[in-house]
Parts: C-alpha cells; structure tokens; sequence
C-alpha cells in the first residue's frame, strides 16, 4: 500500500510538472572580451541570416546566433531584451512600438516572397487567382477538382483529393504578410479574419514555423500552405503562380519581389509591398527587418558590445551581404532603401552618441 | 539526539518545505498570472469555443482545448486499456516468474523512457502515413492519431502498477478457487481481478492523468487547429501543445490566457489525481 501511494506521489509529481517544456531563451551572455551577438525572430529570413551571419564570422570573428523562433517571439524576446537584436516580416505598429520598453528602429534587410506551396501527385504548376485564392483558406474551396480551380487552369487534370490547408500555429510574420495580402483582396477574408501575426484560422491545421510548414505540406498529398521562397525552393515543393493586381500571372522568382519593392518607401521603412500595382511584380512579397532599441546602452550592455550590433546590422545592407540574399531567392534592397536603412542605422546611440560615423 | 541526528532532521525539514514552497509558488503564479483573463471574460473563458489572437480582434476560449485534451486523454485510455491489461497479466499471472515475461517487462518499461519527441517523430513518419494510407483522414493529423500514440506512451504507466498488485493477490485464494475446479479464466476474472481492483483501476487513473499533461508528441501530430474537433479523426488542439505553440510570442491578455489554460490544466490534473487515490481507499 505505502509502496503504491509512492509511486502514486512519483507519477503526480512527474505529470503535473510535465506540460510545456519546450524551447530555451536565448541570452547567452559570453565573456566580455569576445563579442557574441544573439538574436531570435524570422523563420522567413532565417536561410539568409543564418549564412550572413556565418559569412560576417569568417570575416570578422564576431559570433552571431539566431533562433528561429518565429517573428512573434522574437519580438517578444527583444522586449525582454533578452536578445541583442531581433528579425520580424511584421514591422511593429504605432501601438505595438509605444509598448515596447524603449524606443525601437526597424532596419529592412531583404524582401522576399511568400509561395504558396503545394503538394499535389503529379502537377507541378498551378495558377491561382484572387477569388479562388481567397476561397481556398477560408475552406469554401475543399476540393482540388473543384470547377473554380479547374476554370482558371486548363489543361491541368486535377484529381478528386481533399485540401489540407496548412498555416502556422506561431506567430509569424509570414503570416502577416499573407494575411495582409489576403485582406486587400478579399472582403470577407478582411471582415472575418483580418491582419495579424497569429489569425483565428476557419481551416485547416497548424505547424510550427516555415520549417515546420514546409515539412508538413511535402510529406502531406493534397496540401495548401504559404511559405517563404528559400523553403518551397530547398524543400522543392511545387509553387503557384498569383494573379497579381495587373492582371498577370506572376511566380515568386526574385525579379518579380524586386517588381514589388520599388513604390516609395518611408523614412521609417515601415511599409508592407503586397498587391503591387506594377504589372510584373508577385502580389505577396514583403520586407523583412532587424529590429533594434535606437539607444543601445541598456541592461549593463558594454559599448563594444553595441558597436558589434550596428556593425553587424550596416554590414548586412553591403552587396556583399545582398549578394548572399539574392542567392538564397530574396529579393536585394533598391540603392534608395539601402540609403534609408543606413540613415537609420546612423541615428541609433550609445548612452545619446552616434556609433556609426 | 545528538548532532549528527539534529543535523539529518533539520535538512530533511527544510528539503521537505522546500518541495511545499515550490508547489505553492507554482499555484500562486499560475493564479496570478490567471487573472487579467478570468477578470476580462469570466467564467465564459472556459466554455467559449473562440480563440482569436488576431491584434484588435482579441478573444480566447479555453474550450477547444479541455475538448481536444479530454478527448485524446480517453481515446488514450480507451485505446491502452486491452493491451495494459493483457499485458499484467501475461507478465504476472499466464507467464509469471519466466524468462519471456522479464524480457516483456523491461520492454515495457523501456517504452517509459523513450522521449516524448521520437513518439512524436515515429508518429508523423510512420503512424501519420498510415493513417492516411487507409483513408482514415487526408492529412492524417488529428485527435484519432494522437489518441494512438498516447495510448501506447501511457501503457507503461497502466501496466507497471496493475503487475505488482496482481502479483500480490495471495496464492492461496487462487489455489483454492482452482482446487474448487475454477478454469484459469474463472480464477483471473472471480478472483485475481477483485483482488486487485483497486491497483488497476488507480494506474489506469495515473496513466489518465499522463496523457493530460503530454505536450510535445502531441502537439506534432494533433494538427494544432484551435477549434473544438468534429470528429475522431477531425484536427484539434490539446491545452499543453497550445501553450507550447503560442507561449513564446505571448503578451497581455494571450499570455494571461495561456497562463489560465495552464492552471485549468493543473486543476484537471489535479483531480484525476485525487479521484485515484480516492478510489485506492476506497477499493482497498
């Protein structure tokens, strides 16, 4: 009997602890002589940060982790500072900013495109339009053989297989940008759903992160998802082409996102890209930024270690850094974005001084 | 007493308050943290079905969630209860004492060490094709596949108690039931069983009380969609994997709200627990 009510004790204590043990912070404050950044944030950007920041380390020495966290909770990771800076594909509004503990600057570093990926046997390339795009994530379009699909692209032999429509079940600044595009061309997607990081889906189930997306509409037939470029690309899942508001059929090639990125741009650089006018551009591009506090001293953190960040973030706007952006299929900045970023970049202060000359 | 004996007694004190303040610290966070959410939607925090994290359109519902994890947490059981029980008894009564049930038992225990993260990689690799193979669901996520994979995480947990407690029914009332003629299946069901009943049925509310709380595998396979399920083999969601998704972004009114599905989880928990070892008493 006492034998039971042990282990009966063990087993109570072992699953009431046991829920949400996931994921580390991701702070790591090394000695101060050797400078490491850490920063967290976009899963859409994280293919390229991941090889510049690499690539800055060969040539620098500087250390710069980044967890794929999703945008969500890299920002968050920013407001507790716990993280030296962090990438987002959602810039902060006013609201959002002013609850930040400090002012913060957004700094754009690429602009890339959001697929829309799919897993069907046997067809490679599908054309979606604005209704049927629509119609698809809010569950109205549940088959792949249904008559709208097939109207807009003949000569595809769709079979009779159900959509699995395929989001993020994190906050994603992917699907703020999907979900902003679907807002300008959707009324109801607008009224029933609307912006956000993290949206109350009427379909469909969740995966964590691009890569978890990725994952799960390449081992899923009948799949529907939207994820960055570089995923669709290295997982080689195939990609519609989006009609865009011209009128054209345009796929997610870099071209087409630097079609997107060329309307006027705030001093700010707070701007989202999608639905383009331009009749060569892909509908659902965005920018993605580094976000960072404007003043740097905070939180006991050494000049050094502020230099480092700024350094590391102005690098990034160098053609060599875009070189490697292009590679990876986002779209380098236009020379007139670049001059914004770095006028930003020279605003940013230790404790009220400049630290870019 | 002398020193030594007034040393061991003070550390034994103070390791066992320690465990007390913790506990009560735990409670006290997750009340606190509950707050803002309770305050803000009452009690139709639990019974509302919405969960909308979308800025400016701010709701959230905690039932989608007690559904999917009330639902998967019995599939479980249902599911492990024929094999935990066939299990005990092979190891502690048809094969006792041999070889081949050491072997069947450690092999059972080991299934207790395997990291909830490879049931879930072997669950979306393998279980998940195959529940799309027969057809079961098109994107073989959902409650039924999680209800699988947690029943075979929770045999362990069922069958380990179930074996001491059957092995400690007395070998006189069997050999007397069989000297009375009884077949071995009327010895099992008329004596072994309402001997220790009260053993079984409590690792039975243990193993419950398992599949609660388990986050990672399930959050691989359930398909993370935040609505109540319409079916066994429709996508849901369960408490622990929504919060591991969504905690890390988490602010204001959907932190507090994560932070009280984590104490309905608790409370939940809680009480299968003390069912169980009311039952203990009770059948005992």
């Amino acid at each position: 009997m006492k034998k039971i009510l042990i282990l009966l004790a063990v087993v109570t204590a072992f699953t009431s602890c046991k829920s949400g043990s996931k994921k580390k912070g991701t702070d790591e404050k090394s000695a101060k002589t050797e400078i490491s950044l850490s920063a967290a944030g976009s899963t859409f950007a994280g293919p390229f940060y991941k090889t510049a920041f690499k690539k800055y380390f060969d040539l620098t020495g500087v250390q710069t982790s980044y967890g794929l966290t999703g945008s969500g909770a890299g920002i968050r990771s920013l407001k507790d500072r716990v993280v030296d800076f962090c990438g987002s594909d959602a810039f902060l509004s006013d609201a959002e900013a002013a609850n930040m503990p400090a002012p913060v600057v957004h700094v754009a570093t690429c602009s890339g495109a959001v697929d829309i990926a799919f897993n069907v046997p046997g067809i490679d390339s599908i054309k979606l339009d604005q209704e049927v795009l629509a119609d698809i994530f809010l569950g109205k379009i549940t088959n792949w053989n249904d008559a709208k699909l097939k109207a807009i692209n003949p000569g595809v032999k769709f079979p009779d297989l159900a959509i699995s429509v395929v989001h993020r079940s994190d906050g994603s600044g992917t699907t703020f940008i999907f979900s902003d595009y679907m807002s300008k061309i959707s009324k109801e997607w607008k009224d029933q759903i609307g912006v956000g990081k993290s949206l109350n889906w009427p379909t469909g189930m969740g995966a964590k992160g691009n890569p978890g997306v990725a994952g799960t509409i390449s081992s899923t037939v009948g799949s529907i998802g939207y994820i960055g470029s570089d995923y669709a690309f290295a997982q080689k899942i195939s990609f519609a082409l989006v009609k865009n508001a011209a009128g054209n059929y345009i796929a997610p090639t870099i071209a087409a996102v630097s079609a997107a990125g060329k309307g006027d741009m705030p001093a700010d650089t707070r701007i989202m890209e999608t639905n383009s006018t331009a009749p060569d551009a892909y509908p659902i591009s965005g920018f993605t930024w580094i976000i960072l506090y404007k003043e740097q001293a905070y939180n006991g953190r050494s000049l050094d270690q502020a230099q480092a960040t700024v350094k590391l973030i102005d690098w990034m706007l160098d053609p060599a850094a875009q070189g490697i952006a292009k590679e990876l299929k986002y779209a380098p900045l236009p020379d007139k974005v670049v001059q914004i970023d770095k006028a930003i970049l020279r605003t940013v202060t230790y404790n009220g001084k400049p630290i870019l000359k | 007493m002398n020193n030594s004996d007034k040393i061991t007694k003070y550390f034994l004190f103070a390791g066992s308050f320690l465990i007390l303040i913790v506990a009560g610290g735990m409670v006290f966070s997750l009340v606190g943290g509950a707050i803002p959410a309770f305050h803000k939607f009452g009690w139709h925090f639990i019974t509302s079905t919405n969960w909308n994290p979308t800025e400016g359109r701010e709701s959230y519902g905690a039932m989608p969630f007690i559904a999917g994890t009330m639902i998967t947490s019995v599939l479980a059981l249902l599911i492990s209860i024929p094999m935990a029980f066939s299990t005990s008894l092979f190891v502690s009564e048809y094969f006792r004492k041999t070889p081949v049930a050491s072997v069947l038992s450690t092999l059972v225990d080991l299934l207790a060490g395997i990291p909830s993260i490879v049931y879930g990689l072997w669950g979306f690799y393998t279980l998940r094709p195959f529940i799309m193979h027969l057809g079961l669901s098109p994107q073989g996520f959902g409650v039924f596949t999680s209800g699988i994979i947690l029943a075979i995480m929770i045999i362990p947990y069922a069958t380990s108690l179930s074996n001491e407690i059957i092995v400690m029914v007395p070998n006189e009332l069997k050999e007397a039931a069989y000297s009375l003629g009884a077949t071995r299946m009327e010895v099992i069901f008329n004596v072994i069983v309402p001997n220790a009943r009260s053993g079984i049925v409590a690792s039975y509310i243990l193993a419950f009380g398992r599949a609660l709380g388990e986050t990672m595998a399930v959050t691989m396979l359930i398909g993370n969609a935040n609505k109540v399920p319409h079916s066994l083999f429709d996508t849901g969601n369960t408490m622990a994997s929504v919060i591991a998704n969504q905690f890390g972004e988490a602010d204001g009114l959907k932190l507090s709200s994560l932070i009280a599905i984590g104490l309905l989880l608790f409370i939940i928990t809680a009480l299968v627990n003390t069912a169980g070892k009311f039952i203990i008493k009770k059948l005992s």
